[in-house]
């Protein structure tokens, strides 16, 4: 009753949002922009090129962006749940028809000063649309057919979009998003059983319809070794990178994996090879160790949120965090099939770095307003 | 808020519970990942690294520079030079096209060689070395220097190649170096291990029996590369070792005489020390430029050594197995002394054509229509009478004839395996036509043989060895042709006697001396009265072909039958005869007589071979005085 009326006003002074502000995650957030400047930097080959260029600038706008929306009401972001994931499906389509085609792919819009790529934003929409969605669900209502439908449609209709760029890794991490939101909102977990066992059975079938280039992948995975310049190249050559870094690296601008070329993408997929070689098991491990406060953070500032909308995004998008962190370190160390799939912050690109803020900017929103309840 | 009704709290309950769940995953996967990492970065580092390393540095191998040859007195015969190459990597050029055709232009090169660049350039990487040529002139080299404004990407590069200053003068014995073929690294270690594209390697003569010492070693570059194999940077240079260079026992003056006394004639010198065995000279003419092989020879060129009617692919004096003619006669007066089958005084009446020696219905003529009259060992050495060989050999029969010839040299390798295109020869026995041909050895046989005609077979360095060995008083020698070759077999019985009694070795000697120092001695014109450089030879005129006795009524001169029928000429000798030290034999194919055309040649070497001994002596005493 006393907190009700405290916070019914709705009044948040300024000072008093800044001292609400989570500075270790604010910390930890320039901390890893810093290191990737300094691999990007390193890509460049020790020069300030267009790389390290575009990354700087990005991380400046995203990282004010996200201070930005830091101050903005967790209301506000409650209240553009939907409207947030209809805008991006909408320029889903869009790109499927007007889209920008590269390498065989049509992921992104020209925006003119940015390449957008509309389903990098989704991964974070969902999360906003579903956590909305399930906020004033009651409990029963959860499991019901009704609930389950709409959330899978949800889940599928940007996951379609995606796949037909065609784009299966971010695809499936854009379900993976949808699918941590049902999870904390509380669907049985019988359903989650099933669903594993009925993607292990019908999973000959999935791999039949899969494309040549990614069933090769899968097989690559399992034996790098059948196809050492060919398809295993990049396996192979990323586990030497790592391997050869030892201890305390080769040094900075040192690693000659990635200086020689042998390194494939090492500016966006496999920028902690690069990191990883020239920094070594230490640099890695601290590497490890900022992502892992980083998700610490965002899980206790759910725990701390009044507002169950604000629970469940910030336990979703941890996870989803974790989960981009985890695919992207287990391709690169050779422990899963090569799916694209960018390491948060570090790795070059905008879309990606602007999906990740905006999380971010709506995480710390949730803490700034911690006590602020939805009705 | 203030309904915070059950629901809303088990619906907390929920979503805390599941989220302590995923938390402790989390936990475990990213212990998971650092284990990773532990595994790949510190367990297994030193196998990453070894990957890294083989991944990033690719070692370079030079060619090894040869070691060179030189002759007796120090001069190069086969030494090292700079060739002025011209060297492009394609992708340092910006338009490739247009540098190519502006050095096919100031190389004048022709669209035939041309083609080869650019076929050579479509086999290579974009970054690698393409050869556009590979032995300029200093004229095009400076020539394209001048214009290398306008020719970015192309490199004048100065690089070590083989180069054969006197040219024909020892293409015999030294041979050549060529490109190294499959074969070559097939059948040798040394040239598999110091392996480069473009490495030479000796294909003939002492360039390919001494490889092993003349190639040398590797220069090693190791280079730090990227993905695609271009090169970045230098991380080691290993200097290999040059080969090591080989000292011939030939004398390059008397080797450059041997070759002008042949010009334009088909046929071999060579000149021994009769003590040493060393070759002080040791030619087979027609010759060829070496130099020519170096790079790779041309068609035309090829075709016209290999079509050369005087056929100067075949080394006449090692592969040249010819009838030894009368400079075998030596030999069978040796055999029948050494046997005891004549004496000295032993007579045989030569009566001229019209009373040739008759046996089973076959005659048998001495070259001497008028006949020689009665004839002793001495007189039918000096005047070369057949009608007594053939009743020498008769009574001594070609098995003992044989003996004697095989033991003096004649029928076997005189360089043992140096050369291995050296030719053996053939000194016949019964049982080596019974062998060999499935028939009776006949006595006519034996009795041409006695004058060094029929099987018998000899090369020219056997005939050499023969008479030195006879000039040296009868002890077995080695000849050879590398100073300090420890490659030869066993010479433990090196200076072994290889007569019975001394005196029939003298004999001889003084027949051969009478043959050429007295009146009507066959090489009497020859002579050097000097004492200094007087020499003693037998002469001898090998038939080609059976004279028949339509051609003996002709009588025709030489000049008057044709090329191919003329008989070949040959002089064997040594001298200086009161204290001899040098051996040679003479061999003129279709030169048609021993005493007119060959021995004239001897007079003349003897005399250069002679005024060069002092200076010979004084260089192998000066090399005592060193150790």
């Amino acid at each position: 009753m006393y907190q009700h009326t405290k916070l019914s006003n709705n009044s948040f002074g300024f000072f008093q949002k800044l001292r609400n502000f989570d500075y270790i995650l604010l910390a930890c957030i320039l901390l890893l922009g810093t290191i990737s400047l300094t691999t990007m930097y390193s890509t460049d080959g020790g020069n300030i090129l267009f790389h390290t260029k575009s990354h700087f600038v990005k991380l400046v706008i995203f990282t004010i962006m996200m201070l930005i929306f830091s101050f903005i009401n967790i209301k506000f972001w409650f209240s553009i749940g939907y409207l947030s994931y209809l805008i991006v499906i909408a320029l889903l389509i869009w790109t499927y028809f007007f889209g920008i085609k590269s390498s065989g792919s049509q992921r992104w819009m020209d925006l003119h000063f940015i390449n957008l790529q509309p389903s990098e934003l989704m991964k974070i929409c969902i999360i906003l649309c579903l956590a909305k969605y399930f906020h004033r669900m009651k409990l029963e209502n959860v499991n019901s057919i009704y609930t389950i439908l709409t959330s899978l449609i949800v889940i599928l209709l940007p996951m379609g979009l995606v796949i037909v760029q065609p784009d299966l890794g971010t695809s499936l991490l854009i379900a993976i998003s949808g699918i941590a939101v049902i999870w904390f909102a509380g669907i049985n977990h019988k359903y989650f059983i099933y669903t594993m066992i009925g993607f292990l059975i019908s999973l000959p079938f999935i791999i039949s319809f899969l494309k040549p280039y990614q069933k090769l992948r899968i097989l690559t995975f399992l034996n790098p070794d059948r196809d050492p310049l060919g398809a295993g190249y990049q396996i192979i050559q990323s586990k030497i990178a790592v391997g050869s870094g030892g201890i305390f690296g080769k040094g900075f601008l040192k690693g000659t994996q990635s200086y020689l070329e042998f390194l494939p993408e090492k500016h966006t997929d496999f920028i902690f090879t690069l990191f990883s070689e020239e920094f070594g098991f230490i640099g890695s491990a601290t590497l490890l160790i900022i992502y892992a406060i980083i998700i610490y953070r965002i899980i206790s500032i759910g725990i701390s949120s009044r507002s169950y909308f604000a629970k469940i995004f910030c336990y979703s998008f941890g996870a989803a965090i974790f989960v981009y962190i985890t695919i992207n370190m287990s391709m690169v160390l050779g422990l899963l099939p090569i799916v694209g799939s960018p390491l948060p912050i570090m790795s070059y690109g905008g879309s990606s770095m602007l999906a990740t803020m905006i999380g971010f900017g709506v995480v710390m929103s949730a803490k700034v307003h911690s006590q602020q309840a939805i009705a | 808020m203030i309904n915070s009704s059950t629901d809303s709290v088990k619906k907390l309950n929920l979503i805390n519970r599941r989220m302590f769940i995923t938390g402790s995953l989390k936990f475990f996967i990213m212990v998971g990942l650092i284990s990773r990492l532990f595994f790949l970065q510190v367990k297994e580092n030193k196998k990453y690294l070894t990957l890294s390393d083989k991944n990033r540095i690719r070692e370079w191998k030079l060619a090894p520079v040869r070691g060179e040859i030189t002759d007796y007195f120090g001069n190069v015969i086969a030494g090292n030079f700079e060739a002025y190459q011209l060297h492009i990597i394609p992708e340092q050029v910006e338009d490739f096209r247009y540098v190519i055709y502006r050095v096919k232009d100031l190389l004048e090169m022709t669209d035939k060689e041309f083609d080869k660049v650019l076929k050579k350039k479509n086999e290579i990487k974009p970054w690698e070395t393409l050869i556009v040529s590979d032995n300029l002139s200093w004229k095009k080299f400076s020539k394209v220097n001048n214009h290398l404004y306008d020719l970015n990407g192309v490199k004048p590069v100065i690089s070590i190649s083989r180069n054969y200053p006197f040219k024909e003068n020892f293409t015999h014995i030294v041979g050549y170096v060529s490109q190294a073929n499959e074969n070559d690294i097939k059948n040798s270690e040394i040239i598999k291990k110091n392996f480069v594209p473009g490495l030479k390697v000796g294909k003939v003569g002492i360039e390919k029996s001494f490889e092993d010492k003349l190639i040398g070693t590797n220069d090693i570059e190791r280079y730090e590369v990227n993905a695609y194999g271009r090169r970045i940077n230098q991380l080691e240079f290993q200097k290999g070792e040059q080969g090591k260079n080989l000292k011939l026992t030939i004398d390059t003056e008397v080797q450059k005489l041997t070759g002008e006394l042949l010009k334009d004639k088909a046929g071999s010198i060579c000149v021994m020390d009769i003590y040493t065995g060393s070759i002080i000279a040791m030619h087979s003419s027609p010759s060829f430029d070496p130099n020519l092989f170096v790079f790779g020879i041309s068609q035309d060129d090829w075709q016209l050594i290999r079509n050369n009617p005087m056929k100067p692919l075949v080394n006449k004096t090692l592969q040249g197995s010819y009838s030894p003619g009368s400079t075998i006669k030596p030999i069978v007066a040796l055999s029948a002394l050494e046997n005891g089958i004549i004496n000295t005084n032993f007579t045989v009446n030569c009566r001229g054509h019209e009373h040739p020696l008759e046996l089973y219905g076959q005659s048998y003529h001495c070259w001497k229509k008028e006949g020689h009259g009665f004839m002793n060992l001495r007189n039918a050495m000096k005047q070369s009478c057949d009608t007594y060989f053939y009743e020498v050999a008769r009574k001594l029969g070609v098995d003992k004839l044989s003996e004697t010839a095989k033991k003096f040299g004649l029928g076997k390798e005189v360089f043992g395996d140096l050369f291995n295109i050296e030719k053996k020869g053939l000194i016949p026995n019964t049982l080596w036509k019974k062998n060999a041909l499935g028939q009776s050895w006949l006595l006519g046989e034996t009795i041409i043989t006695g004058i060094g005609q029929g099987y018998i077979q000899t090369t020219p360095i056997q005939l050499c060895l023969m008479t030195a060995q006879i000039g040296n008083g009868g002890y077995k020698i080695y000849p050879k042709i590398v100073v300090d070759d420890d490659k030869n077999v066993s010479q433990v019985d090196k200076f072994i006697p290889l007569y019975e009694d001394s005196n029939n070795i003298k004999i001889v000697q003084d027949a051969m001396y009478a043959s050429t120092n007295e009146v009507r001695g066959t090489s009497y014109r020859s002579r050097i009265d000097d004492p200094k450089y007087q020499f003693a030879g037998k002469t001898g005129t090998a038939q080609v072909k059976k004279i028949t006795k339509k051609d003996r009524e002709l009588d025709l001169k030489t000049f008057e039958i044709p090329y191919k029928e003329r008989d070949h000429a040959l002089y064997v000798a040594y001298g200086p005869y009161k204290n001899p030290r040098y051996a040679l034999s003479i061999l003129v194919e279709h030169g048609g007589n021993g005493s007119t055309t060959a021995a004239p040649m001897a007079k003349r070497l003897f005399k250069k071979v002679i005024d060069r001994d002092l200076l010979r002596k004084s260089i192998s005493e000066k090399k005592y005085l060193e150790i």
